[in-house]
């Protein structure tokens, strides 16, 4: 998240050609991602923003964060596997530490064969669909937005109950993803997440705790 | 014989009122789901599994079913009034479906559609009921390495068949691998990736990794991505077909389960092959060729019959061989692990009931969806209304519930979001995320079957290979590994052609 500013500085006013705009959430990709892999934010900080000609390269490069993730991951596979106690309780040749060992090893070849067909041009093709406008700059803001709100959920479900906490994560996450129906959405929230309660936790059996309110009510 | 009076059995057990009401409620959820744009089969599936805690395994799977074959009906409608397929197997319902919803037979494209589900599910699902039990009969005496083979084979399909770039694919896989080793190892206790968390050590639960890769990480790649503006579904009748039109279409509901079953039962990814090659043959045999592109009726019936009925055939491969073959049934797999049930070649012996009386939904279920499918489908249209924020705050929501349902933990959010963040990347970088959900769900079971296998040979690695199944499903891999090599020298040109009409 430290490295934001310069990145933004650098390339939010870059936005309006097609080109740059594109990119530009490449960098702030791997802030966004922050919590997924920092991996990515180190792919996406080397790329600079450059003309449209680079675009390619430019790609590729923040795709080289993906390299680095994978290498991260297999080196870390590795040393939990090297450092495993096998010598206890072991059943038949093959400990528990084979199986990380041939990941981790693997982990390390993909992630060296991606760099080098990254690195040849090749590059992955950002999933399509219904609701999915790829030429459009990538919004990484509402993706924070909604981590944000997720996590508060996260936090607040054992204290408030779920009624309260789903209420609030349907609200934000629709207020994040850009409705802003001032009396509408809270409505709906609280409709949705009250009656998702009731037949969960009576209808279906599947407990959720019920918070202050419930015990209110 | 033996295989029609467990059948009736099954009956027996789907017929009684509460299994009835399950595969009412199921196919209804399904169809809803499945129609809402943007969330495919696997992800209505991931997303309605905590509906199940609750309920008894019988119950909750008959339930899943209905779901199941409701999210292939439903999705169907979204590709033809909205042009943009949420799934790959319906990529081809869209390319003649939306043509005939713009040019006003919208109605007969919806009904070509939904007794193409119906004909190629019931035909699926009679195929199921004649094999099943006969492949079960032959896995019985398969032991360790050739699991291990059947395993591996899954696992270098997903990845190599499907996609267009495999060494993504693999990545996918490896970090799939990787999430299923955290916890304590099955044969030793000894914890693995944990980092002295106490969470950690429980591993991370299937359906966590299932709803924060197809739920939670797609609902965050759209956020970051949404399109503004979108055009309305294409208003539609009441589903109906004229003579003409059943002339035109029952050849093809008749032949897209012949080429849909099998692809189903191999790991060759799902539908989309083939949707495809269904599609592919009804051009080719068809009298209105020049129809084709523009709407074309039977490039909608034939395709979709071949779509439900690869699904029979992907539960052939999981109910006898506990290997999914596409994305849905990795996670209904999951579900059936969550019960304690080890989907193999045994569970017909072990849980007739049960899985008798699953094929036998499956056949009702087929009637209620066709039931409620054709004269409802303006209703069901009307879903494709739903506002972009509600519906991806919806997906975040029910993915809360479905995480936390799991454990009553709230940690369970966290680990899911960070699992949505992955997905987020993958979908990013051109990740396929079905290698990786495989490889969560058969990598522990694979690395088992593999210690096991060494076991018996002392270590030694002909252990591996020292069944003639096991040394026939290493040729098929070997094949699959080299055939773009082989590809190439063979016929170089047949395959550019044959890639370019696949994007169309």
């Amino acid at each position: 998240m430290t490295n934001e500013p310069t990145k933004d500085g650098t390339r939010t006013p870059a936005e309006p050609p097609d080109d740059d705009a594109r990119d530009a959430p490449d960098g702030r990709g791997g802030d966004g991602g922050g919590d997924g892999g920092d991996g990515k934010a180190v792919g996406g900080g080397t790329a600079t923003p450059d003309g449209g000609g680079r675009l390619a390269l430019l790609r590729g490069r923040s795709e080289l964060g993906v390299c680095v993730l994978l290498l991260a991951i297999g080196v870390l596979v590795l040393v939990d596997a090297r450092t495993m106690d096998t010598g206890y309780a072991q059943r038949g040749p093959v400990g528990p530490e084979a199986a990380p060992t041939v990941i981790g090893i693997a982990l390390l070849v993909v992630a060296a064969l991606l760099a080098v067909d990254v690195l040849r041009g090749g590059r992955g093709e950002a999933e399509g669909g219904e609701d999915i406008d790829l030429d459009a700059p990538s919004e990484w803001r509402t993706v924070l937005l909604l981590a944000g709100v997720f996590l508060a959920t996260a936090f607040l479900i054992g204290e408030v109950g779920f009624p309260i906490a789903g209420a609030l994560l349907f609200w934000g996450a629709a207020y994040a993803l850009g409705s802003r129906a001032y009396a509408g959405d809270p409505l709906v929230a609280a409709v949705l997440s009250v009656v998702t309660y009731t037949v969960f936790n009576n209808l279906l059996g599947v407990p959720l705790p019920g918070g202050p309110l419930m015990e209110v009510l | 014989m033996d295989s029609l009076t467990s059948l009736i059995d099954g009956f027996g057990t789907a017929l009684t009122p509460a299994h009835l009401l399950w595969a009412a409620v199921g196919v209804l959820l399904g169809t809803a789901i499945g129609v809402l744009p943007g969330i495919g089969p696997a992800m209505a599936v991931a997303l309605l599994l905590p509906v199940t805690y609750g309920l008894e395994p019988t119950a909750a799977l008959i339930m899943f079913a209905g779901i199941y074959y409701g999210g292939m009906f439903g999705g169907s409608t979204t590709s033809i009034l909205l042009n943009t397929p949420g799934e790959s197997a319906a990529v081809v319902a869209a390319i003649e479906g939306n043509p005939m919803a713009k040019s006003g037979r919208g109605s007969q494209a919806l009904a070509a559609a939904a007794i193409g589900h119906f004909a190629g599910g019931m035909i699926g699902t009679v195929l199921l009921v004649a094999l099943a039990p006969v492949i079960a009969d032959l896995a019985v005496d398969i032991g360790a390495p050739d699991y291990f083979a059947l395993m591996v084979l899954a696992f270098i399909a997903v990845t190599s068949v499907l996609g267009r770039s495999r060494i993504r694919g693999f990545a996918s896989l490896l970090v799939g691998l990787t999430i299923g080793l955290v916890g304590l190892d099955q044969m030793t206790g000894q914890e693995r990736l944990t980092f002295g968390s106490l969470q950690l050590a429980d591993g991370i639960d299937v359906i966590i990794v299932a709803v924060g890769l197809f739920a939670v990480g797609e609902a965050l790649w759209v956020a970051a991505r949404l399109r503004s503006g979108n055009q309305g579904p294409i208003p539609v009748g009441r589903p109906w077909l004229a003579r003409s039109d059943v002339r035109r279409t029952w050849k093809p509901w008749l032949r897209g389960p012949v080429i849909g079953f099998p692809f189903g039962a191999i790991p060759a990814g799902g539908a989309e092959i083939p949707t495809f090659l269904s599609y592919v043959t009804e051009k080719r045999l068809s009298k209105h060729k020049d129809e084709f592109g523009k709407g074309a009726i039977e490039g909608v019936a034939g395709p979709e019959s071949a779509a439900s009925a690869s699904a029979a055939g992907t539960l052939v491969s999981m109910l006898t061989l506990g290997l999914p073959t596409t994305a849905t049934a990795a996670v209904m797999l999951a579900a059936f692990q969550q019960y304690g049930i080890q989907p193999g070649p045994l569970l017909f012996d072990r849980e007739p009931d049960l899985v008798w009386g699953l094929i036998a939904s499956l056949f009702l279920g087929m009637f209620l969806l066709l039931l409620i499918n054709l004269p409802l489908a303006p209703v069901w249209a009307k879903l494709l209304r739903i506002p972009r924020p509600y519906l991806y705050a919806g997906i975040l929501f029910f993915a809360a519930v479905g995480a936390y349902a799991v454990s009553g933990e709230a940690v369970d959010l966290v680990i899911l979001l960070v699992i949505g963040l992955i997905g987020l990347g993958m979908r990013r970088y051109g990740l396929p995320v079905l290698p990786a959900i495989i490889g969560v769900i058969l990598g522990p079971a694979a690395e088992q079957q593999m210690r096991r296998a060494l076991q018996l040979s002392d270590g030694s690695l002909s252990g591996l290979v020292n069944t003639p199944f096991a040394v026939t499903v290493y040729a098929v891999i070997a094949l699959i590994l080299l055939w773009p090599l082989v590809r190439r020298l063979v016929t170089s040109g047949a395959g550019r052609a044959r890639r370019g009409s696949r994007t169309p």
